[in-house]
């Protein structure tokens, strides 16, 4: 790591310390101090319950129920602790690996699977949540959020001193997205037009086999201060502290006072996704010594350490974490191929004649198997008859990754 | 209101206004569109009259322009976009084709972006690299977008306006070169979106449907499909044509995606001769889809095979030799005659 990616070259706003002792920071504890006991097992309730969907989420891909998973195992401070610091009118663009976000915006985690099972593109609709789609191609979407954020503007929706009404974005990327000119250029829109949008950047200090060093040689913050942005650096495994420098930053944007970035210093601690190898890449020491610095162990500890954790309340969330990932595994299993008419729905708004011809030749070619007699098809009643048409290959009902590849 | 006689760029700015009075959420946004008025002046007098958060002089920076206008769009305003040349829109390339184009599928219809992007394009002009380029078919390769050209003031006036109204994201394709070519307008025609998307659409009150052809010159012999500044190519070549006695229909497409080809096969069949005009390349062009089409439906209508007049394979070049590279009348008269022969 060289010098000037050095984390003590920009404060890390931290709140609760690896062994879970609470800090005093002039500007941010205030912030996060009406929270009680009671508010902060909420949060801690939320980390445990997205950290056993991820799980089930990466046990279903290793089982051949998805076709790909990318974890957030590591990360579910950041985004807790941001994600619930949205108002309800408040809108998120997240990236790919917001499942702790999507959480707290009420979005069915069953639902984000959807996409990585391969029945459909998005899985969720982004206006009963105000949760915009994943994006994966890298930081498009924070051009997408600073459009939002101008339209929240055009809408008068900014500094009314309304609380209920004033509303805010916030958009997620990662530490290789900043090295992306979209992220730049939504950087400079954001701040040109004083756009009412949070930048959450979790550095989770690899893009796939990159470290953060080959993206940036400032500390990703400090990038702020060349587009005129305020910036703060976070201690992205405190969930408090990711909290406070969100509620901070959402206040200012819908105060009408602009954009803001926000680096929140985590660690991915999983793979990439389930196609990637850490191990070829990093070692075992640093995996072994974010461990150490987990987001859920801390708040464990401090809460524990209040006696503010019951026996009750903790068997009752494994009790409730059991039975979400019994229910995600028996949902996402029980998920089909979808009707093969679904490919040529929606790729307009209004009818294209292209796709409509094409639907029809389809649907000609589709319904020119059903008449064939199976007992006869083999004999050649149809020029295609040993063909199995897509929407009726039994194969296909479930297990879409095998069935995929064996007729791709 | 009257008819009157406008410039194609002036019938584009009478369009514009007429969707920003008509439509409040309608924004233009650009480089250079607010107090210069555009580099072609397009949207001359635009921001003066209303305002700068509804004609937005933005950073220069394609890709944000096409990515806040996505996310502007998403919260129902209709964008429209300038990109100052046919050149500089590559930048803004994976916006509008990885995001723009798929955003209604992936989200199965819950989200419409009526997106509309202009593009100057097209040569002609005498211009620098990079501003006399004709990339139509690499979106109308993408699903998703709608790609138009209008070639005549008239429809430049109505079809911005029916792009404006389309729920659908619009690469509206603007032939520089034909920017001070005057003809009538009738501006007493409005289309808004607040009318059903079917009224845009369709063209209800008697409009040619943003997606459907229409026929330039009507002729027996051959049947030239052209788009853009390539019309007024082929009327000439059409009129040139007709003291050979050979009766050239001419077919302006105005819409590359979808592609009429109900409008071009009607006539095709009728004449049994097909030359396909455009300033883009001919390999992988839009000609060859046409030729692809046009003998799949009139294969035992045709006389000859289409064929195909255009750019070259090459990058565009110098403009001192650009007139050798365009299709010009000489060359379209060529592959009339040649087609004839058959």
């Amino acid at each position: 790591m060289s010098k000037s990616e050095d984390r003590s070259d920009v404060d890390l706003v931290q709140l609760l310390t690896p062994t879970g002792e609470r800090l005093d920071h002039p500007e941010y504890a205030p912030l996060v101090a009406h929270l009680d006991a009671a508010a902060l097992r909420g949060l801690y309730r939320d980390m445990v319950l997205v950290r056993r969907f991820d799980s089930e989420a990466t046990s279903l891909q290793r089982q051949g129920e998805l076709g790909l998973w990318a974890q957030c195992l590591g990360q579910e401070a950041a985004q807790v602790g941001s994600g619930r610091a949205l108002a309800p009118q408040d809108f998120a663009f997240p990236s790919y690996r917001e499942h702790g976000v999507a959480h707290t915006r009420g979005v069915d985690l069953a639902d984000v699977l959807l996409q990585f099972r391969g029945v459909d593109h998005g899985g969720w609709d982004p206006n009963a949540h105000n949760f915009q789609l994943y994006t994966l191609v890298i930081g498009s979407h924070t051009l997408h959020a600073t459009g939002y954020a101008m339209a929240l503007q055009r809408d008068g929706l900014v500094g009314t001193g309304d609380a209920a009404r004033d509303a805010a974005v916030i958009t997620y990327f990662g530490d290789g997205a900043t090295s992306q000119g979209d992220v730049n250029e939504a950087l400079v829109f954001a701040a040109v037009n004083n756009a009412p949008v949070v930048l959450f950047c979790q550095n989770n200090q690899w893009a796939i086999s990159e470290p953060t060093t080959r993206q940036t040689r400032v500390p990703i913050a400090a990038r702020g201060d060349g587009f005129g942005i305020p910036n703060v650096r976070v201690d992205g495994n405190d969930v408090l502290a990711s909290h406070a420098v969100t509620l901070e930053a959402l206040e200012r944007a819908r105060s009408g006072g602009g954009p803001t970035l926000i680096e929140a210093y985590t660690y991915r601690m999983g793979a990439h996704t389930t196609s990637d190898d850490p191990t070829r890449y990093r070692s075992a020491a640093e995996e072994e010594h974010w461990r150490r610095l987990d987001p859920i162990d801390r708040l464990r500890a401090h809460l524990v350490a209040e006696s503010e954790l019951p026996d009750d309340f903790q068997a009752e969330l494994d009790a409730e974490a059991a039975a979400l990932g019994a229910r995600i595994r028996a949902t996402v299993r029980a998920l089909g191929k979808p009707p093969t008419s679904r490919m040529f729905e929606h790729v307009y708004a209004t009818p294209h004649t292209i796709v409509e011809a094409e639907r029809a030749f389809f649907e000609r070619y589709e319904a020119s198997f059903a008449d064939s007699d199976p007992t006869t098809a083999a004999a050649g009643t149809h020029p295609h008859a040993t063909h199995t048409p897509a929407s009726q290959d039994p194969a296909m009902s479930h297990a879409p990754q095998s069935a995929a590849g064996r007729s791709l | 209101m009257a008819v009157e006689r406008l410039t194609l760029s002036k019938a584009l700015n009478a369009g514009l206004r007429r969707t920003l009075e008509t439509d409040s959420k309608v924004l233009l946004m650009g480089e250079d569109i607010g107090r210069l008025g555009g580099v072609f002046r397009v949207t001359d007098g635009l921001q003066k009259d209303f305002g700068e958060d509804r004609v937005v002089d933005t950073p220069l920076a394609e890709s944000g322009i096409i990515g806040t206008a996505i996310g502007l769009a998403m919260r129902g305003y209709r964008p429209v976009c300038e990109i100052q040349f046919d050149g500089f829109i590559f930048p803004a390339f994976d916006q509008i084709t990885t995001q723009l184009a798929k955003m209604h599928y992936r989200s199965r219809g819950r989200i419409d972006l009526p997106v509309v992007i202009r593009v100057p394009y097209g040569g002609g002009i005498g211009a620098v690299e990079h501003h006399s380029e004709s990339p139509e078919v690499l979106f109308a390769h993408t699903a998703g977008l709608r790609v138009v050209t209008p070639a005549t003031p008239a429809d430049a006036f109505v079809m911005i306006q029916q792009a404006v109204a389309s729920p659908d994201p619009v690469l509206f394709f603007e032939p520089k070169g034909r920017y001070w070519d005057k003809g009538d307008v009738d501006l007493g025609i409005t289309v808004t979106a607040a009318g059903t998307a079917d009224d845009a659409a369709t063209g209800a009150g008697g409009l040619v449907p943003l997606d459907r052809a229409r026929v330039a010159r009507p002729g027996t012999d051959l049947t030239i499909a052209a788009y853009g500044a390539t019309v007024s190519t082929a009327l000439k070549a059409a009129q040139a044509a007709e003291a050979d006695s050979v009766s050239v229909e001419v077919v302006d497409l105005r819409s590359i995606s979808p592609l009429d080809t109900e409008t071009l096969v009607r006539s095709v069949r009728r004449t049994g001769r097909c030359v396909v005009v455009h300033e883009a390349p001919v390999f992988y062009g839009t000609g060859g889809e046409i030729a692809a089409r046009v003998t799949e439906e009139c294969f035992f209508e045709l006389e000859a095979p289409v064929l195909r007049v255009g750019g070259f394979h090459t990058p565009y070049p110098v403009s001192k030799l650009e007139h050798d590279y365009l299709p010009g009348l000489d060359r379209v008269l060529d592959a009339v005659e040649r087609a004839m022969a058959y």
